[in-house]
């Protein structure tokens, strides 16, 4: 085939990037080539829209082992352990093919850890669709469930954690992120960088197949009407070769055979090799007729493009290739020599004895496109006047069960229970709570973990919502009683071509910068997942970020069930009755417009900060972070939990009873705490000037509200365990 | 006490039930699926899982797997096996205990804790447990125990159920029954009850950490009738 200008822009590249590529090259491209170039080059390979911002992230701290940069990012949790962990999107395959788009994004996740040696403890994962009114939503819903437990469950690898919601900005573009956790020792953690001259270049895994062939290229589009036509770039999953393919890799890490190893994801044995050689400054040189194929006849073009799943390159010691070969041929997995390190620093393939491409490895990598898109800074909306009058007459028990009944509110047993949760013995606080807790084995240590996004204040004002998420974050490890550690985050926005886009996108990652900064919690791994939009309908920006933190003596982990009748319930954090971009606002008011709450990063980390402390004391009986539906829809959830009932008596306050109840503040908990502690408590509060209320006592059965309003606790757990069980049964 | 516990390709539970083993006093072996010889064992147990990816049918590769020959014969002359949750399908491909699993009833795999109610205690398993209602966790999505008429009618008749879905107080009824299992059946044995299949982890209930602790009193109780 011949290339000129309109096979690259096939390709997805524009003009000027065919242009770039001749001249770096001082001569056309041929086939190969430019398949190559235009997967490195594409925006989910070389980050060339968002590099530039993501550089000003905070990525270092005493904990850090390795931040971004390579498969994974590294915390240290002491006692010579390490843990590895990523999120990363799986958003456009999803869409076009909900079960093996979400498989497939667990599987690449969970390599990606395993890859530097950790063997994976934990799965999360936030997922976003379209309204539940919408037709695709449903089986949308159900295929991605089935895929990420497909392939999870098969793994043994426990699901503990995640986020679901539903926003009809997600209708045409759902979002799919995965996170995993591995767990390594300090001083047996892998790098993709290449070292050494002749070293023996392997490929191991499956077979190489003509699927998910361009997939990182699809990745980097919007989508249109043909999008049923891209389902032969989605990768077909095949987790029991991955559960082999991690218990061999493991295996072989046991010795000291291995310089170099890196997963073949995005753009496969294009990246892999590509990326190990540019941090090595080496070159690569590959026999492509040493490549495992599942199919004949495959061209040098299909091989080095194709996505197929369950796939790694490993740079040896010279000498180690028989005993490698024995653990592959144990677990029953190919192992071939495919080529060597050298000294040219390009890459250099051969397919029936002829040179099929000859390319710098540089012109590639560093020399690949970056843009400083245009963009533009959003306007922080103005307050809403919500009148006093005007939610007076709303009966609070009746608002509150609709917010507990809402889609992004109730309880998501349905999807959990479809997640092995409990395997590997160490699942110590199970989905449905703050964060998902498991333990290191056979140790007196815990890793808690957590994943969030709050995409509607993201919509309304990005600097303030970038901030947000990572609060969130930290306030969920904080409720589990577990000292945050770092966060992986999943930039997940519209095109970045357009200005509004790219604006939501730079001040998220603004806000994200600062709050991470300043609350000491760096970011260590991430990914960006652009053109999410379908024609010129862009999603609401949604930043996840993953967290993650360490309990080092789990007896010491909180749950957030009230645990004994006759406690006290404190507040912790000041309530000023911020209404707007809240869940009552937008789905009770129908307010869309208005700021989100303000983020006050010093109360933020004080807060979070004394409540440990007061966990550390055994202070606290349980605790719950305010978010969605402010403090009585966390109360309730509290008391759903516990089959425990509450009676609240309001604070005097200049605020109304409604503003206290659904406002969502920042900065807030829920504590449960015995009343003989009351004074211990509030001298430690008191003394780091942390503010707080004296909400109720629990009680039996029924939530009352100032003695006048109640509703059984029965009643409350119908209201939120029923929607999503009924929507899925309908 | 000596146990043995098999390694499939795609078995996952099969660390988990070496801590629980060792935990309650049992020595344990880890054995290779291509073993053709089992160590001297007093019980053999066959793990959850994913062994050979369940292609073609849950369990039915692994049951012909070159470790399997020795373990059916340590069966048939005796010896004390017993397979948990992908363990079980791979004992009813091998014939050693009656019956299929199929897909759960509503097609969705099922994570969560589940009540089971003791049904026989006249066998090493069970005997001396000192409850009638055990709480077990489940992690499934082929739990759904079928059998012919026949074949029923002969489980029954030689009272070859070992334990059934049930609720807290021991009461088996449908809506106690997760996966649309005949007869709320959640574990059978061989007829001379040295064989037992159960879709129930009792290797993930062994600390007050973690899903709850009957599985400990099922261990304990294991090693004590075993010695």
């Amino acid at each position: 085939m011949i290339v000129n200008e309109q096979v690259a822009l096939d390709h997805g590249l524009k003009k000027d990037e065919y242009a770039k590529i001749c001249n770096l090259l001082k001569r056309t491209p041929n086939i190969t080539e430019l398949g190559i170039f235009s997967a490195m080059w594409n925006e989910h390979c070389s980050y060339k829209s968002s590099r530039l911002h993501l550089k000003k992230l905070p990525t270092k701290g005493k904990k850090v082992i390795q931040g971004p940069g390579e498969n994974a990012g590294v915390i240290d949790i002491e006692d010579n352990d390490a843990i590895v962990f990523k999120i990363e999107s799986h958003n456009h395959p999803s869409f076009i093919e909900p079960y093996q788009g979400a498989a497939t994004g667990v599987g690449g996740i969970m390599r990606d850890v395993f890859t530097m040696g950790a063997r994976p403890i934990a799965n999360l994962n936030s997922i976003h669709f379209g309204s539940p009114q919408h037709k695709k939503t449903k089986n949308l819903l159900r295929g991605v469930v089935h895929g990420i437990g497909g392939y999870g469950n098969c793994m043994g690898v426990p699901t503990i954690a995640g986020q679901t919601s539903f926003d009809s900005s997600y209708n045409g573009n759902i979002l799919v992120n995965a996170m995993t956790l591995g767990l390594v020792k300090k001083d047996k953690i892998f790098y993709s960088k290449a070292a050494g001259l002749n070293k023996p270049v392997i490929y191991v895994g499956s077979k190489t197949g003509r699927d998910g062939i361009h997939g990182a290229s699809m990745a980097s589009a919007s989508f249109d009407d043909k999008i049923e036509e891209k389902k032969p770039t989605v990768q077909v999953g095949d987790p029991f070769t991955e559960k082999l393919l991690l218990e061999a890799c493991l295996e072989l890490m046991s010795g000291d055979s291995i310089i170099a190893i890196q997963d073949m994801g995005a753009a496969g044995l294009t990246s892999s090799s590509i990326e190990m050689a540019s941090k090595g400054s080496l070159g690569v040189e590959i026999n492509l007729n040493k490549v495992p194929c599942r199919e004949s006849m495959m061209t040098p073009y299909e091989i080095m493009l194709s996505e197929s799943q369950e796939r790694m390159l490993i740079i040896l010691e010279n000498g180690k290739e028989e005993q490698a070969k024995k653990i592959f041929d144990k677990w029953n997995l190919d192992f071939a020599i495919i080529g060597k390190t050298t000294k040219s620093k390009k890459i250099e393939l051969y397919f029936n004895q002829e040179k099929v491409a000859d390319i710098p490895v540089n012109t590639l990598v560093e020399n690949s496109p970056m843009y400083d898109r245009k963009w533009k800074k959003a306007k922080l909306p103005k307050k809403n006047n919500i009148k006093k009058q005007d939610i007076k007459h709303f009966k609070v028990i009746e608002v509150l069960k609709k917010i507990l009944a809402n889609p992004n509110v109730c309880c998501k047993e349905w999807i959990w229970q479809q997640y092995d949760h409990t395997v590997m013995g160490d699942t110590i606080q199970k989905p449905g709570g703050d964060a998902g807790v498991v333990r290191v084995h056979g140790t007196d240590k815990a890793v808690a973990a957590t994943v969030d996004s709050s995409a509607v204040y993201c919509w309304a004002h990005p600097l303030t919502g970038g901030k947000q998420v990572v609060c969130e974050s930290f306030r969920n490890l904080i409720s589990v009683g577990a000292k945050p550690i770092a966060i992986t985050n999943c930039l997940n926005f519209g095109s970045p071509e357009n200005e509004e886009n790219m604006g939501e996108f730079v001040e998220c990652v603004h806000g994200i910068g600062e709050a991470s900064e300043y609350l000491n919690f760096p970011v260590v791994s991430g990914n960006v997942s652009f053109y999410n939009q379908t024609k010129n309908l862009g999603i609401k920006p949604t930043p996840a970020i993953g967290g993650v933190g360490l309990i080092k003596d789990y007896k010491k982990m909180i749950t957030m069930e009230f645990k004994e009748i006759d406690n006290l319930v404190l507040v912790i954090g000041k309530t000023e009755g911020h209404l707007d971009q809240s869940l009552f606002a937008r789905n009770i008011l129908d307010e869309k417009n208005g700021p989100p709450p303000e983020v006050n990063l010093f109360n933020e980390k004080n807060n979070g900060e004394t409540l440990l402390k007061l966990i550390d004391n055994n202070l606290i009986k349980s605790a719950h972070d305010v978010s969605l539906g402010g403090i009585i829809t966390a109360v309730a959830k509290m008391c759903i939990k516990g089959k425990k009932g509450i009676l609240i008596k309001k604070p005097k306050y200049l605020i109304n009873e409604t503003e206290y109840l659904f406002a969502e503040d920042q900065g807030r908990y829920i504590t449960e705490i015995n009343k003989k502690d009351f004074k211990k408590v509030a001298d430690i509060l008191n003394k780091n000037a942390v503010h707080f209320d004296e909400l109720g006592t629990i009680q039996e059965n029924e939530l009352y509200i100032n003695d006048k309003t109640k509703v059984t606790i029965d009643e409350l757990t119908t209201s939120n365990k029923n929607w999503l069980k009924n929507y899925m049964s309908k | 006490m000596k146990s043995s516990v098999i390694t499939f390709p795609g078995s996952n539970c099969d660390r988990d039930m070496d801590v629980a083993l060792k935990k309650f006093g049992f020595k344990n072996k880890m054995v290779w699926h291509a073993d053709t010889e089992l160590p001297k064992s007093d019980l053999v147990v066959l793990p959850g899982g994913f062994s050979y990816g369940d292609y073609l049918r849950c369990g039915s590769m692994a049951s012909k797997s070159n470790i399997m020959h020795s373990v059916i014969n340590f069966a048939n002359s005796g010896g004390m096996v017993m397979g948990i949750c992908n363990g079980f399908q791979i004992l009813v491909e091998t014939g050693l205990v009656p019956g299929v699993l199929l897909r759960n009833k509503y097609l969705e795999f099922i994570c969560k804790n589940v009540f089971v109610k003791i049904n026989d205690k006249q066998n090493k398993y069970f005997k001396n447990v000192d409850t009638k209602v055990l709480e077990f966790h489940i992690a499934h999505n082929e739990g759904n125990y079928f059998c012919t008429n026949d074949q029923l009618k002969e489980i029954e008749d030689n009272n070859l159920i070992a334990i059934k879905y049930c609720d807290e107080n021991g009461k088996i009824e449908e809506q106690y029954n997760p996966n649309g299992s005949i007869k709320n059946i959640a574990g059978v044995f061989n007829k001379k009850k040295n064989v037992l299949g159960m879709m129930p982890h009792p290797e993930r209930m062994i600390d007050t950490s973690l899903s709850g602790e009957d599985g400990s009193l099922f261990f304990k109780n294991l090693i004590n009738n075993l010695r």
